[in-house]
C-alpha cells in the first residue's frame, strides 16, 4: 500500500482508474505519511484530514460511475498563499494566522474541477518573501534529504512535501524563483509557467507584475498534467491572458534531435559551486547524447536581475501589503492609542522582520525624490534584460544552467544576511522579470548528498517544449526517481 | 544616495510600521547592505529605454459596465477584527 501510494500522478491516475487503489485508501495512506513527517519537516501549516477523506469518497464514487475527471482522486496540497474557501490561508504570517478566505483561487477551482483531493496547505516563507522557508510564523520547513538544511523557498513546504512523497504534486507561487529554487534544493521538478498563463485571482499578492502560480511534482509529465488543470483565461485577473487552451503534455515523446541549447556564460562563472557546475556539465552532456546541440550565448545584463528585482518586488509589495492594517481582516494589535497607532502596532506585530524590511525598501524607492532614480531605472533595466533574452532566443530554443549557485544551505546560515539570501535567486529572478517560463529538474547531488537542479528556460509560451525537454532527460536518467532516505518504501 | 537612520524612521512612518530605536539601527544596517546591491543599477546607461512595467505588452481588457458581483458583505466582513451594523469599526478619529 505505502509504495503504491507514493507513485507519480500519472501512475496514481492509472491505478485509480483500474481500481487497484481507491482514492480513500490512497488519501488515508498519504495522510498517515504527512502525520509522521510533520514533526521532522514542518511542511504543512494546515492538514484537512476530514475534508480530504470526504473529497476522496466523492472521487471514488465518480470513478465507480465512470465519470471521472483527468485527475480524479489524486491528493495534492496548495501553498498557503493560495486562497481556499473555508480552509485557513495564513501566508506563513502572524498577520493572517487565523484568516479563512471567503473564496477559492482560480487555480484551486481548476484543480478541484479536475478531480484532485486537497489534503492541506503548505508552509512557506512569510508572504512568499524568502529563499529558505525559514521565516514562517509557523517555524522553518526542513529539507527531507537532510533536516539540518533548508528546502529552499519560498514554496519550501510544497517542495518538501513532494520530495518526501507526502503528496505526488503541489502548487506553488514563483515571484523570484520560489518554485524553481526549492524544487532544485529538494530534488524534484518545479515549473513556473509564462506570466499570465495561470490566473493570479485568489493569490495573496506579493509583487503583482511578477507573481506566477505554478506546480511541483516528481516528473515533467506530472507537471504537465497539473498545469493542464490550472491554466486558462480568467476575467477576474486583468493580466490573465486570453489564449486558446493547450494540452501541455502534447509534445511529450518528441525526439530532441536538433534542439539548440543556449549556455549563457553568465550562468557558468565564478560563484557557482564546483559540484553544481559538474552536475550541470553532465546534464548538458546527456542532452547532447539525446541529439541536442549547445551554443554559447551572452546575457550581459542578467547580472543586474537581482538589483532590479529588489527594487520592483519590494515596491509592489509595499503597495500590496498596505491592505493589512487591522481593519478588514487579519491581526489587530490589542493595545493602541489612536487609529494611526493601531495601524503601526498592528503591522509591527503582524509582520516578521524580512517582510518589514521589504516594505521599507519598497516605500523608500517609491517615495518622493527617489521614484525616478530607483523605480523607473529598475523598470528600464528590466527592459534591457528582457531584450537580452529575446536576442538569445534567435540563436537557441532553450537556455540551460544551474537553478541555484549551490545545493541547500544549513538552517540559520543566511537567516541574518539578507543580501546573501537574495543572491540565491541569481539565476531564477530574470525569468520573473521577463515573464518567460522555466522548469528546474533534478540532475545530480553534491558532496554532501544534497540534490542539484538544472534550470531549463524557454521563450514565452514554451511550456510544452520545456516539459518535453525535461521528459526526454527523465526517460534517459533516474535522478528524478531518487528519494530521500526517510522515504521508506 | 546614502540612506540615513532618519530615513529609516521616516519610511517606517510612511509604511505605518512602529519601530523602536534598537530595531531601527538593525534595519538601517541591513537596508544599507540591500541598497549596496540595488545601487549597481545607478551606473547603467538607460537613456531612451522604455520602462517595462509588465511581462506582456497587452492592453488592459475592458468589459461591459454591468453589475457582475453579488452583495457578499456579510461573508467578507465575517473575517474582520471588529464589525457593527455592516461597518468596520476603528478607533475614534474625530472627538
Amino acid at each position: 500500500m505505502s509504495s503504491e501510494a507514493t507513485g507519480t500522478i500519472a501512475e496514481l491516475v492509472r491505478a485509480l482508474r483500474s481500481k487497484e487503489l481507491s482514492s480513500v485508501e490512497l488519501t488515508r495512506a498519504l495522510l498517515a505519511r504527512i502525520d509522521s513527517a510533520q514533526g521532522r519537516l514542518n511542511a504543512f501549516v494546515t492538514v484537512d484530514a476530514a475534508g480530504a477523506l470526504l473529497q476522496a469518497t466523492a472521487a471514488d464514487a465518480a470513478l465507480a460511475k465512470g465519470n471521472a475527471a483527468p485527475l480524479t482522486g489524486v491528493p495534492i496540497a496548495h501553498k498557503d498563499v493560495i486562497m481556499t474557501a473555508g480552509l485557513r490561508t495564513t501566508c506563513g504570517s502572524r498577520m493572517l494566522a487565523n484568516f479563512t478566505a471567503p473564496y477559492d483561487a482560480h487555480v484551486v477551482t481548476g484543480l478541484r474541477d479536475a478531480g484532485t483531493v486537497l489534503v492541506g496547505k503548505t508552509n512557506m516563507d512569510e508572504f512568499a518573501m524568502g529563499s529558505s522557508s525559514e521565516t514562517s510564523w509557523f517555524g522553518p520547513v526542513r529539507n527531507p534529504w537532510n533536516t539540518d538544511y533548508v528546502p529552499g523557498g519560498s514554496s519550501g513546504g510544497s517542495a518538501a512535501a513532494v520530495a518526501a512523497r507526502l503528496v505526488p504534486g503541489a502548487t506553488g507561487t514563483d515571484t523570484g524563483g520560489s518554485i524553481r529554487q526549492p524544487a532544485s534544493l529538494t530534488g524534484i521538478c518545479g515549473l513556473k509557467p509564462t506570466y499570465g498563463v495561470c490566473s493570479r485571482y485568489g493569490l495573496v499578492a506579493f509583487a503583482s507584475s511578477l507573481d506566477t502560480p505554478g506546480v511541483f511534482a516528481r516528473t515533467a509529465e506530472d507537471c504537465g498534467l497539473l498545469l493542464n488543470a490550472m491554466a486558462g483565461h480568467d476575467a477576474r485577473d486583468s493580466t490573465s491572458l486570453d489564449r486558446p487552451r493547450e494540452d501541455y503534455t502534447r509534445d511529450l515523446g518528441k525526439p530532441l534531435a536538433g534542439l539548440r541549447i543556449g549556455m549563457p556564460a553568465e550562468y557558468f562563472g565564478d560563484g557557482v559551486d564546483a559540484d553544481v557546475a559538474a552536475a550541470i556539465e553532465a546534464a548538458l552532456a546527456q542532452f547532447r547524447k539525446l541529439g541536442a546541440t549547445t551554443v554559447a550565448i551572452a546575457l550581459p545584463t542578467v547580472k543586474l536581475s537581482v538589483p532590479v528585482y529588489y527594487v520592483i518586488a519590494p515596491a509592489e509589495a509595499s503597495s500590496n501589503l498596505s491592505r493589512f492594517d487591522g481593519v478588514r481582516y487579519g491581526h489587530r494589535a490589542e493595545r493602541y492609542t489612536d487609529l494611526l497607532d493601531m495601524y503601526k502596532k498592528t503591522r509591527a506585530e503582524g509582520f516578521g522582520a524580512e517582510v518589514k524590511r521589504r516594505i521599507l525598501v519598497g516605500t523608500y524607492v517609491l517615495s518622493h525624490g527617489y521614484y525616478d532614480a530607483y523605480y523607473l531605472k529598475a523598470q528600464q533595466v528590466r527592459r534591457l534584460i528582457a531584450d537580452d533574452f529575446a536576442r538569445a532566443y534567435e540563436q537557441c530554443d532553450v537556455i540551460m544552467g544551474p537553478t541555484a549557485p549551490s545545493a541547500a544551505f544549513k538552517v540559520g546560515d543566511k537567516a541574518d544576511d539578507p543580501v546573501q539570501m537574495y543572491l540565491n535567486d541569481i539565476f531564477t529572478v530574470a525569468g520573473n522579470l521577463t515573464g518567460a517560463p522555466g522548469i528546474s529538474i533534478p540532475c545530480g547531488f553534491d558532496r554532501r548528498g544534497l540534490p542539484i537542479g538544472v534550470l531549463i528556460q524557454g521563450h514565452y509560451f514554451a511550456e510544452a517544449k520545456l516539459l518535453n525537454v525535461a521528459h526526454q532527460f527523465q526517460l534517459a536518467t533516474d535522478w528524478h526517481q531518487r528519494a530521500p532516505a526517510e522515504v521508506s518504501e | 544616495m546614502a540612506l540615513t537612520l532618519a530615513d529609516v524612521h521616516r519610511i517606517a512612518h510612511l509604511a505605518r510600521i512602529d519601530i523602536d530605536a534598537e530595531a531601527a539601527a538593525d534595519v538601517h544596517r541591513k537596508l544599507e547592505a540591500i541598497f549596496g546591491l540595488i545601487n549597481e543599477l545607478l551606473a547603467v546607461d538607460t537613456t531612451g529605454i522604455e520602462p517595462m512595467a509588465h511581462a506582456q505588452d497587452v492592453a488592459l481588457p475592458l468589459r461591459e459596465d454591468a453589475v457582475t458581483e453579488a452583495d457578499q458583505h456579510a461573508l467578507f466582513q465575517s473575517v474582520a477584527p471588529a464589525v457593527e451594523d455592516g461597518l468596520y469599526l476603528v478607533p475614534r478619529v474625530i472627538e
